[in-house]
């Protein structure tokens, strides 16, 4: 399973940051041509976004792009160039309801015939607004390409006439909602970004926070939150050692040919051994396992 | 008093035929019999006998903040002389009205650390006839103190001093900590002029300068401008590549085999090195470690690690903000020593020789690990020596950070501009895309592996870098030299050539 706990927003008109962003090695780039963009450099970002997702420097990173909505003059532009560009991923703009999601789909898969583009590319829908927020199971649920629903906090909280907060309250159904429908429909939870870059503190509490409720990981604006999010993420010493106990009792059991064995007393099935391995996979991202080798 | 020893038999009793005493000899008693304050620089200037074709020094522990050097020059050029040689420890943007002294041929030959802006830009289009001598902190010391550079007179600009000429750098209005640099002057000088804004009560104790070094006082108005000198600690950046890098080198001294309870530190300044600091500090503490002491030019970030009890001592040649200059005089493990103590090659004892880590920014490194912090991307001289090759031939790890790239200018080239520190004493350059060990430190490059730590080549890295940027054209250069690079010992390393205009 891929690890997506830090998906790195870079506005696509940002020379610097488009030249730069691999280096902090989040988990997903997400390259930005909607709301970061100026209406004068739609353009010329499409044209360099286009050009990142074929250099090299980005060619061992999952990207994403957020891509303007198929309404504006500039979506289907913006599909047309990351969709050949090599985008692991579109952002969908603003999803309030299945069409939305479809609606893109349909056109995805007319410019990947056209192109011959073999590997589908996936969807990840943000959720915005009261109405998606509601549409959230069925959202999640509605295609195959979709790899997780992220919740976007700060157009949400207009739509339910509050305003964002740091201890989150208002988020709280939201969260709750995008959760549970990514869960059920088996795909990624991502949660919103967190905007005062000058408090880490409030950032680490809030990573602390929405990694307990279960998120697979947060969008963030600076690459500065990547390793503070990536400490968040990484298992505890005590976690990896009941991790690779778990990974040995269940090699074990497979050359004696066992179909479950026990640890300590507790039996140690499927599920098991595959919160380990998920286990083990977020302390070698995060560099743990290194020293043990 | 009648003589109880005559003439003749004195004269057979000493080797240097010494006189009989007579009391009328002696000079009237008093405190201020010869005071050594002189109304104006024009006065001290007169007193010092200075004349055309002399050598005359000054330091930069004001920074961008130095108003002596122009205050000087101006009573200089009014007063007529020619010919002069400069030798100050370093020269800042502030210093650009020299340009107007060169051409007018008041200066004509200038010793230096570093050169920037107008004047640096000048000289790189060839405005002096004599090439520019750039040297290291240490390497000025060893060319004083091997002849090449005679002092004549010293102009010693000082925050607060005594009637006697007890000067200290780090007590009053424009107080610069160390002055470190300006002891080599005040030593070896014929005469010392020391300027400054702040006439305290005798004794000004603990000195910098002693009354024993100093001839001449004059009061200015002011000496430097505090908010240019260094306000406040020196802020930790926020530049997330910086960070990064610094993190990077934070990991790679704590794997180095010296990061242990005792070591010792230096770190330029630069947002990657500062912040390696910082880094460095959470390892000590994890790791329950102290250093033994933190040399060189001292940032607030040594200053908070010394007084958290991380750093037991603070050797300081120069102190580069105002929170250091200010520890100088409240922490007594906070110590003043000179560039002599502290780097000079040829010193019986140099602090760089104990020194375990240092950590150095560049302005290009090339794939043979030589290292340029004086011409710019576009051949201007815009940078200073410094420290730089001092430290990084005698630390046991020199760790060069740099960007891979800065803008669209590769930072890792094939072959530098201009050569500062020969890649043979570098160990590791640290970069945003990775780290390169020299293949003569097998050693470190063994410990780091095991650590787990990804190494790249830095011919990889160089490649990296023109990928990303493209391979830049040449500068185009005339034959002439505009300046020579003095290694420590003195010897040429290099030469920085004429640009085509």
């Amino acid at each position: 399973m891929k690890l997506r706990r830090s998906m790195l927003f870079v506005p696509g008109s940002n020379t610097a940051m488009v030249c730069n962003a691999f280096i902090y090695k989040p988990d997903t780039v997400m390259f930005d041509l909607e709301d970061s963009v100026a209406l004068s450099e739609k353009d010329s970002a499409r044209l360099m976004v286009y050009h990142a997702l074929g250099h090299w420097a980005y060619a061992n990173i999952e990207t994403a792009v957020r891509v303007n909505p198929l309404e504006s003059p500039y979506g289907i532009l913006d599909l047309e160039a990351v969709i050949r560009g090599g985008a692991d991923i579109i952002r969908l703009p603003k999803t309030d309801t299945v069409e939305d999601v479809l609606v893109m789909e349909k056109e995805i898969e007319r410019i990947e015939k056209a192109c011959g583009r073999k590997e589908k590319i996936k969807l990840l829908a943000a959720i915005e607004s009261a109405q998606g927020v509601v549409n959230a199971v069925s959202i999640a649920s509605c295609s195959d390409r979709l790899m997780g629903i992220a919740l976007g906090a700060e157009d949400y909280v207009r739509d339910l006439r509050t305003e964002r907060t740091k201890e989150g309250s208002e988020l709280t159904a939201a969260r709750s909602q995008i959760l549970l429908a990514a869960r059920a429909a088996k795909i990624n939870a991502f949660d919103s970004i967190f905007s005062d870059v000058k408090d880490k503190e409030g950032f680490i509490k809030e990573a602390e926070y929405i990694k307990g409720l279960g998120f697979d990981g947060k969008s963030l604006i600076n690459p500065n939150q990547i390793t503070l999010l990536h400490k968040v993420y990484a298992p505890s010493e005590d976690e990896i050692e009941w991790a690779l106990e778990v990974i040995e009792a269940a090699k074990e059991a497979k050359t004696k040919g066992l179909g479950v064995v026990s640890l300590d007393g507790r039996m140690v099935d499927a599920p098991i051994i595959a919160r380990a391995e998920w286990t083990l996979a977020r302390a070698e991202a995060s560099g743990l396992l290194g020293e043990r080798a | 008093m009648n003589s109880r020893v005559n003439e003749k038999e004195a004269n057979t009793l000493t080797s240097v035929n010494a006189p009989v005493f007579t009391c009328k000899d002696l000079a009237p008693k008093g405190n201020d019999r010869e005071s050594k304050l002189c109304d104006t620089i024009e006065e001290a200037i007169k007193r010092s006998k200075l004349k055309n074709g002399m050598t005359i020094s000054f330091h930069h522990a004001f920074r961008g903040g130095d108003k002596v050097l122009n205050k000087v020059m101006h009573v200089i050029a009014k007063m007529g002389f020619q010919d002069l040689t400069i030798a100050s420890s370093s020269l800042a943007t502030v210093h650009d009205e020299l340009v107007e002294h060169i051409k007018n041929g008041v200066v004509t030959q200038i010793y230096t650390s570093g050169l920037r802006s107008k004047l640096g830009e000048a000289i790189s289009h060839g405005l002096m006839k004599k090439p520019v001598q750039i040297h290291s902190h240490g390497g000025r010391v060893h060319l004083i103190k091997s002849g090449e550079i005679k002092i004549d007179v010293a102009f010693i600009g000082v925050p607060s001093i005594d009637k006697f000429g007890n000067a200290s750098g780090s007590k009053g209005r424009s107080k610069c900590g160390s002055l470190g640099y300006a002891f080599i002057d005040a030593e070896t000088a014929k005469y010392v002029i020391a300027i400054s804004e702040e006439m305290v009560t005798y004794p000004n104790l603990p000195s910098s300068i002693s009354q024993d070094q100093v001839d001449a006082i004059v009061l200015v108005d002011e000496v430097g401008d505090p908010s240019k000198i260094g306000e406040g600690a020196t802020r930790l950046t926020t530049n997330p590549k910086e960070l990064l890098i610094a993190r990077r080198t934070a990991n790679l001294i704590e794997h180095s085999g010296l990061f242990n309870e005792g070591f010792s530190i230096q770190t330029g300044t630069g947002g990657a090195a500062l912040a390696t600091t910082v880094f460095l500090g959470d390892k000590m503490k994890e790791k329950g470690i102290k250093a033994d002491f933190g040399l060189g030019g001292i940032t607030g970030t040594m200053v908070y690690l010394h007084e958290e009890g991380l750093i037991r001592k603070l050797l300081d040649v120069q102190s580069f903000d105002s929170f250091a200059a200010e520890s100088l005089d409240r922490n007594p493990k906070h110590i003043e020593i000179s560039a002599n103590e502290y780097a000079n090659f040829s010193s019986k004892g140099a602090a760089i020789k104990q020194l375990d880590v240092v950590v150095l920014s560049a302005l290009e490194v090339d794939v043979d690990f030589n290292v340029n912090v004086i011409t710019g991307s576009k051949g201007l001289l815009r940078g200073a020596s410094g420290g730089h090759s001092d430290t990084a031939a005698e630390a046991k790890l020199a760790i060069i950070v740099c960007p891979l790239t800065r803008g669209r200018i590769p930072t890792i080239t094939k072959r530098v501009n201009t050569i500062i520190t020969p890649g043979c004493t570098v160990d590791a350059v640290v970069t945003d895309q990775g780290i390169a060990v020299h293949p003569r430190n097998v050693e470190l490059k063994r410990k780091l592996k095991k650590a787990g730590l990804h190494l790249v080549k830095i011919e990889e890295l160089y490649e990296r870098a023109i990928a990303l940027c493209g391979e830049p054209k040449p500068i185009e250069y005339l034959d002439r030299s505009v300046a020579v690079i003095r290694y420590r010992d003195g010897s040429v390393i290099d030469v920085v050539r004429q640009l085509k205009k």
